[in-house]
């Protein structure tokens, strides 16, 4: 059982190269621009590796958003050579010696790499709503409600879903319009649309759905679902959504 | 001078803070919320395994209740623990999980019939019953006598962090994201809010509050390698040191948790040993029955631990270019059980080592994982000597956890203590205490003197660079107030700390940027930090014992006789070391008198009252038949429960009084 961690690259460690787009808001005399790095690679090293030191050891002024490090929170989506990832458990490895990184479009840029996905995770939620309604009053000293473990695994599958932005970074209508609510809103009402413990109805859903911020606005060029770090299958619950909300409509 | 004014701040948006604001909320009170950043973002949301309460619904929980709950949080805490607030919270856990549930956890169910497992290493059938179909299910955790870790795949943090961070949204409660505390506003005896620096704009605002709530996660940055996120750096902890008068209590226990990916320190979940996972060392031999023969890989976390280092130390370690591992196998539990109850350790495992646990091994050591001390809070989650700060989940020394926490307990404390905290925040901002008398010049000092801080790192004649400061402690940390502790490493680390903490003077911010300006971020991070890393070193230093997770090479036996007691620091201005005094636990009053773990070291120093505690505990047990009763001879605490949350559970074929 050969079982080693991988190590490409060990022996000519190669000299990485990062453009970084740089550009203060805060500030009214910063003009955005591209600025250059040089690090050498090291074993295993991810972006969030490079990142740190370059603020470390080169310029302790980049601004770039990290949490868990582990791929969990979602806090470090950006475009990396013009596509969106999480940066932490993007390897060097498997990048050019040469990379450009720039903030997610799409969100309030707050500095550098950083934007407000925040802000706009938040307005969505409340716009849309995306909590259970229930009418029963919740009593906890009594035995749960059942709920078939299927279902269970089912409602997980779309709520795996980290608010990272990426989909929205790669949406076509998002980047026109600031009121659509994108894969990630869609996604989110079909979890919530599936689960027995929510009282709404198709109706209810259509009013904030049914319309072009909503799933008609989708012009299905499906950069969401290619580039969703978590894999949620978002191709088919917006065609999910829209068939429920063109039946609703009528 | 910009202020504002709420009943209640609660400094912290993982799970305890916007539990206890969703309390607040529905008595009536408006809390505001501040987090670093978006609050689904918190900390919680990387908690993979699971969430302990005492359900008993599958066929390996059967006969799970409360006093078992008890037990085993008692017992894992190596009898550190404060015995009323353990039972406060074994009894609330069942609740706080409903709640969570009606609020729209998909909590993994139990399918009524046959299903396979993997216990000891073997597959075996196991039958769940027909009627407990679609009920709540749990999985099996270290140190517990029952399968009660009621989980969401491995995504449970997410899961109950989403569904929380929404229910807050639902309840029109204000959060600010992207805020950080950097000092509480105090009178000496009183809490009035926090100065807040705003990590957009850089500007500073004071928010003045009747009752405060520090709900801001661990300190596991103190050190190098470990699983936490980048953002605990216990600035929240480090806050209420600094006042002087608030305490931190037991900074000493430190969790290493046994299963970090090697070498980034990224964790997999002990659900991966719950759930029949396996230790291995470089000869592919499973070594923790030699060690542990009664529990093996379930033993509890720091016992794990040093037997994975010790095992390391004589040799049996796997060598590598970072140092040397030993490896966790998951491969016997197969394809489906990977791909669907540990999917995110499988996405861990592909994206940081390139290695496909279905078919690979995993390399791991033990990793700084969880912070057992923190802002020394009474039952009620209050601080007992500054009035009006509160505190609530991994932040809080409230008490349950005492030298060593269960894996499952803290997820389940963080709600359970929200929930608490917002019921007794809500009779304080409803009680004559909860008036507020606080005079601008007061708020006005405090914001002043923030100002003048942070201005002075840029006017620096050192040359200091604040990442280099913080680093250096880190290793300090991680090198010599780890797993295995002794005087002269101690001595060697806080003699490095406090030359470190000199060496802030001569920190210097080069930038100027407007705005949220890291660098500037550290610098005044780096001396809270330190802070908090000389209670750590100076605890450990002073109690010459071993309990739980805080283990003297030089005192290897837990010595109830003179170390049953919690460490309580204090930090006066100016001052080089914290202040230590301690504060006795009362065996005359425990329902659970000291013994042994039932894992780890058989002996221990005894308390000189223990046997006749026992003698007292074993006639009540003799007397009387209803477990209620018995509880409640031994030692009654539902009085110091909020009253919304006294009654009892609710369990599948349980009669009253069994
Ligand atoms: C990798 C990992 C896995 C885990 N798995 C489990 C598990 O399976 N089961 C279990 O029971 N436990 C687990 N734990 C432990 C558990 O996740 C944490 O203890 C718990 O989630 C802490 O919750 P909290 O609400 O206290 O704090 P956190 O979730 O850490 O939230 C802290 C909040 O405070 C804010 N904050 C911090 N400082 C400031 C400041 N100065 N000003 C303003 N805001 C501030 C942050 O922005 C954040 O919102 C795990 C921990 C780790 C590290
Ligand atoms: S930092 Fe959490 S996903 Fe990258």
């Amino acid at each position: 059982m050969s079982n080693t961690i991988p190590a490409k690259n060990v022996e000519v460690a190669r000299k990485l190269k990062f453009n970084i787009y740089r550009h203060n808001p805060k500030d009214e005399n910063s003009k955005p621009f591209f600025q250059t790095y040089e690090i050498d690679e090291a074993d295993s090293m991810t972006l969030f590796i490079a990142l740190s030191e370059i603020r470390e050891n080169l310029d302790p002024t980049v601004q770039f958003d990290f949490v868990c490090r582990a791929g969990i929170c979602g806090s470090c989506a950006m475009l990396v050579n013009g596509r969106p990832k999480l940066a932490c458990r993007t390897l060097t490895k498997d990048l050019p010696s040469e990379v450009t990184l720039a903030p997610l479009p799409g969100f309030e840029l707050i500095g550098d790499l950083s934007v407000n996905t925040g802000k706009w995770m938040r307005n969505m939620s409340e716009h849309l709503e995306t909590w259970i309604h229930n009418k029963e009053k919740e009593n906890f000293n009594v035995i749960e409600e059942r709920m078939d473990p299927d279902k269970a695994e089912e409602i997980y599958e779309l709520e795996r879903c980290v608010e990272c932005g990426c989909c929205i970074a790669a949406c076509g209508t998002a980047q026109m319009r600031n009121d659509f609510v994108g894969a990630v809103g869609i996604n989110q009402l079909a979890r919530f649309s599936i689960d027995p413990r929510d009282d709404r109805d198709d109706a209810k859903f259509y009013e904030v759905l049914g319309t072009d911020e909503g799933v008609f606005g989708c012009m299905t060029l499906l950069g969401c679902d290619d580039m969703c770090p978590k894999e949620l299958p978002l191709a088919q619950q917006i065609a999910y959504m829209r068939r429920k909300m063109a039946k609703a409509e009528v | 001078m910009q202020v504002i004014y709420s009943d209640a701040l609660v400094i912290g948006g993982g799970l305890a803070g916007l539990r206890a604001a969703i309390g607040m909320k529905r008595r009536g009170h408006d809390p505001i919320v501040l987090s670093l950043v978006p609050p689904k973002r918190s900390h919680s949301a990387a908690a993979q395994g699971g969430m302990q309460a005492s359900l008993g619904n599958t066929i390996k929980g059967e006969g799970d209740n409360e006093d078992v709950h008890f037990q085993d949080t008692v017992r894992g805490s190596d009898w550190g623990a404060d015995q009323d607030v353990a039972r406060m919270f074994v009894n609330t856990a069942p609740k706080a999980i409903r709640e969570l549930a009606a609020w729209g956890v998909p909590w993994g169910r139990v399918r009524g019939g046959d299903h396979e497992s993997v216990i000891d290493g073997k597959k075996v059938t196991l039958t769940e019953k027909k009627e407990a179909h679609g009920l709540i299910a749990a999985r099996n955790f270290g140190g517990t006598q029952k399968w009660r870790t009621c989980y969401v795949s491995d995504g449970t943090g997410h899961s109950m962090l989403y569904t929380m961070s929404n229910q807050a949204i639902a309840e029109n409660i204000p959060v600010v994201e992207r805020a950080e505390a950097i000092s509480l506003i105090h009178d000496g005896e009183r809490c009035h809010g926090a100065i807040v620096r705003c990590l957009i704009t850089g500007e500073l605002t004071a928010y003045v509050a009747k009752a405060t709530c520090i709900a801001t996660g661990g300190f596991g940055r103190i050190y190098r390698t470990s699983t936490n996120a980048v953002i605990n750096e216990g600035i929240g902890a480090a806050i209420a040191l600094e006042t002087g008068i608030a305490k931190l209590g037991n900074m000493e226990a430190v969790q290493f948790h046994p299963t970090g990916i090697f070498p980034a320190g990224i964790l997999v979940t002990e659900g991966c040993r719950g759930d029949g996972g396996l230790l291995l060392d470089n000869k592919e031999h499973r070594f923790m029955p030699d060690y542990e023969p009664e529990k093996k890989e379930l033993a509890s976390r720091d016992v794990v631990s040093r037997c994975m280092e010790t095992h390391i130390a004589r040799g049996n370690g796997v060598q590598s270019r970072f140092g040397e591992h030993l490896w966790l196998d998951i491969r016997l539990l197969g394809k489906k059980h990977i791909e669907g109850k540990l999917r995110e350790v499988k996405e861990i495992c592909e994206y940081f080592l390139g290695v496909d646990p279905i078919k690979q091994l995993i390399p791991v050591r033990p990793a700084q994982h969880y912070s057992m001390g923190g802002v020394r809070t009474d039952y009620t989650g209050q601080s007992p000597t500054l009035k009006g700060l509160f505190s609530a989940g991994e932040s809080a020394c409230w008490d349950m956890h005492g030298f060593n926490r269960l894996g499952g307990n803290s997820v389940a404390e963080t709600a359970v203590a929200g929930m608490i905290v917002g019921e007794t925040m809500s009779e304080y901002l409803e009680s004559d205490a909860g008036d507020i008398k606080v005079s601008t010049a007061l708020v006005k000092d405090f914001l002043t003197k923030q100002e003048k801080e942070l201005a002075g790192y840029a006017n620096s004649k050192g040359n200091r660079n604040p990442f280099h400061v913080i680093r250096e402690m880190q290793e300090t940390m991680s090198k010599d107030v780890a797993i295995f502790r002794s005087e002269d490493r101690l001595n060697a680390a806080i003699e490095k700390l406090t030359e470190l903490q000199r060496q802030v003077a001569d920190i210097k911010v080069n930038s100027s940027a407007k705005g949220a300006n890291p660098e500037l971020m550290a610098a005044y991070r780096a001396p809270k930090m330190l802070k908090l890393a000389l209670c750590v070193a100076q605890g450990a230093l002073q109690r010459t014992e071993s309990r739980g997770a805080h283990f003297r090479e030089d005192y290897p036996l837990r010595d109830d006789a003179n170390w049953l007691n919690r460490t309580l620091a204090s930090w006066k201005e100016g001052d080089e070391l914290p202040s230590l005094e301690y504060e006795q636990l009362d065996v005359k009053t425990m329902e659970y008198p000291p013994a042994w773990r039932g894992y780890g070291a058989k002996e221990w120093k005894e308390h000189p009252e223990t046997a006749a505690r026992q003698a007292e505990v074993d006639a009540v047990k003799e007397k009387l038949s209803d477990r209620f009763a018995i509880q409640n001879e031994l030692m009654p605490y539902e009085h110091k429960l909020p009253e919304l949350l006294r009654s009892r559970n609710e369990r599948l074929g349980e009669k009253e009084g069994q």
